[in-house]
């Protein structure tokens, strides 16, 4: 796998913009251990983005980017919304999907990369905002859950429809009003991890994106739980500071006030009786391996 | 028969694709200039033509030659190669041959360098930017080669060329099928045969397209 099935033609390399050249030279397309501390290192799968200046959607993009664990065998998924700007931009091949039908796009997806490529593993994640996921796309993201659709979905959860200048979104708190929600939100937000658990999702966690080694953690096992066992769901909350009137430097610490345990964001974690199982023994031959490695050091010391 | 012909632009915001408007794919062996079917050696002359005519002649590789996915597409960017550098040899003063890639399909934001690249969704950006009035594409997939000979035939002035690996394209002024590396190296050949018995169109400033 990985870059022997990216290079450039020798001939035409030259002119290649840098940006691709770049991307073959030194981007961790099958590196077995790649995660968030590669950045920096390494070429990240994504090049610019577009999105307002200091919003935490661009931290998720990298931190999940650069924790994906098969990203050339991995299909992504998205949706309208401010995500969608983003998409151009990510060496990771992906679809843009009609707006709410992500999830309808992935289970076919999955299903014709599974026929298409019978011996190879493809990973399929879905990433979309709350409108998407939540309202308009609720049916899809359901209707995958309860067939048992092997992918994740992702949902950046800044709890309002940002792209089109501030909607209310179900996923928005009760009483929050918005530029263009003036009256304020009448009811709760709606408890998706929960639902996602009762809908059949094997692995669900939701959690902010202030530290890069949790959203490593948890991408991966989502994805590996998604390929072997059903579906996944991780809701990260991406506040669009734009909405909520912060400055571009006050994100993170908008993620931080809002993640402590009494808060709404306090960190949520459910895994299924299989998915355990198998964490347990991805663990086991982490550990085997790294004693391997360890051993076989020694000796040749 | 269709009376409409396949001309460089611009035709104007929104043209018709050429085979809404009857244009005919060519059989194998043949080729099709302005949407008219020929035999491909005439196609090889006329092209060649164009190229030794122009002030900025380009090639256009997109990703199925970029990208070394087997060992014909790594082939056939030889001889994309062979043909610029052929362009560049036979080209006289005042001429400047261009080779760009198109690498990505996908609309860019916020835009592209145009001086590095060349995107379908706006191609007419890097055909102003570079002035370019003849250009050809090879190794785009079809739809987007589609997509783009006609945003380009609607607001620029540039002869499009297609050498294309399938059926041919109807929204190219010339369109070559079933390319290969064979027939990339016979147009370099015909390049170079008719070197020095074509005027080169140096004097308008407005030939590449800048309107
Ligand atoms: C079918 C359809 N309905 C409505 C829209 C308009 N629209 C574009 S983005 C958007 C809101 C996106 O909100 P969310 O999914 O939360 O993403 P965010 O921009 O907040 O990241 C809407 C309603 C659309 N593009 N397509
Ligand atoms: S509008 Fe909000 S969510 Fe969208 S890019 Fe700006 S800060 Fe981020
Ligand atoms: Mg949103």
């Amino acid at each position: 796998m990985s870059k022997e099935r990216i290079k450039i033609s020798e001939d035409l390399y030259d002119i290649m913009p840098s940006d691709y050249q770049d991307l073959v030279k030194s981007a961790t397309y099958g590196k077995e251990d790649r995660g968030w501390k590669d950045i920096g290192n390494s070429k990240e799968l994504i090049e610019q983005h577009s999105l307002c200046a200091g919003c935490p959607e661009s931290m998720a993009f990298r931190y999940i980017l650069a924790s994906l664990p098969n990203p050339e065998d991995t299909v992504m998924v998205g949706s309208t919304g401010c995500t969608s700007l983003v998409f151009p931009m990510v060496a990771v091949h992906n679809i843009h999907s009609l707006f709410g039908n992500q999830n309808a796009i992935a289970s076919g997806l999955k299903r014709a990369l599974s026929v298409r490529f019978p011996g190879r593993t493809k990973d399929v994640v879905v990433l979309a905002g709350d409108g998407a996921t939540v309202d308009i796309g609720l049916d899809m993201t359901l209707q995958a859950w309860f067939r048992q659709e092997k992918f994740t979905t992702i949902c950046f959860d800044n709890e309002l429809y940002a792209n089109t200048g501030g909607q209310e979104s179900g996923l928005m708190q009760k009483g929050f009003v918005a530029k263009m929600a003036p009256v304020g939100k009448l009811f709760d937000k709606v408890r998706l991890p929960e639902i996602a658990r009762e809908s059949g999702c094997h692995y669900v966690v939701q959690c902010t994106v202030s530290k890069p080694s949790l959203i490593e953690k948890v991408v991966r096992n989502a994805v590996m739980i998604a390929r072997e066992i059903g579906p996944t769901y991780l809701q990260l909350y991406t506040p669009c500071i734009l909405e909520i009137g912060k400055n571009s430097m006050e994100g993170l610490q908008e993620m931080r006030d809002s993640e402590k345990p009494t808060e709404r964001f306090a960190y949520k974690e459910y895994i299924s009786e299989p998915a355990k199982q198998l964490l347990a023994e991805v663990t086991a031959k982490d550990k085997e391996k790294k004693a391997a490695a360890k051993q076989l050091a020694s000796q040749e010391a | 028969m269709t009376q409409y012909r396949v001309l460089p632009g611009p035709e104007h915001f929104l043209p018709p694709s050429a085979a809404s408007m009857g244009i005919c794919l060519p059989n194998p062996g043949e080729a099709h200039i302005n949407g008219v079917i020929v035999p491909e050696e005439k196609a090889y002359e006329e092209a060649a033509k164009q190229f030794l005519m122009a002030k900025v002649p380009t090639i256009f590789p997109g990703p199925l030659v970029l990208w070394a996915w087997n060992e014909k597409a790594a082939k056939k960017a030889t001889a994309v190669r062979h043909l610029y550098n052929t362009l560049k040899e036979c080209a006289q003063p005042g001429q400047t041959p261009m080779l760009i890639p198109m690498p990505d399909y996908r609309p860019k934001y916020p835009k592209i360098n145009p001086e590095v690249e060349i995107n379908p969704n706006h191609p007419n950006l890097t055909i102003w930017h570079n002035k370019i009035d003849c250009c050809m594409f090879i190794g785009v997939h079809c739809h987007q080669a589609n997509l783009s000979l006609k945003i380009i035939r609607g607001g620029t002035s540039c002869y499009t060329i297609a050498m294309c690996a399938q059926a041919g394209h109807e929204d190219a002024m010339l369109s070559f099928r079933d390319a290969s590396v064979e027939k990339i190296m016979k147009l370099a050949e015909w390049v170079r045969k008719l070197k020095g018995t074509v005027q080169p169109r140096l004097t308008s400033a407005k030939s590449g397209a800048s309107n």
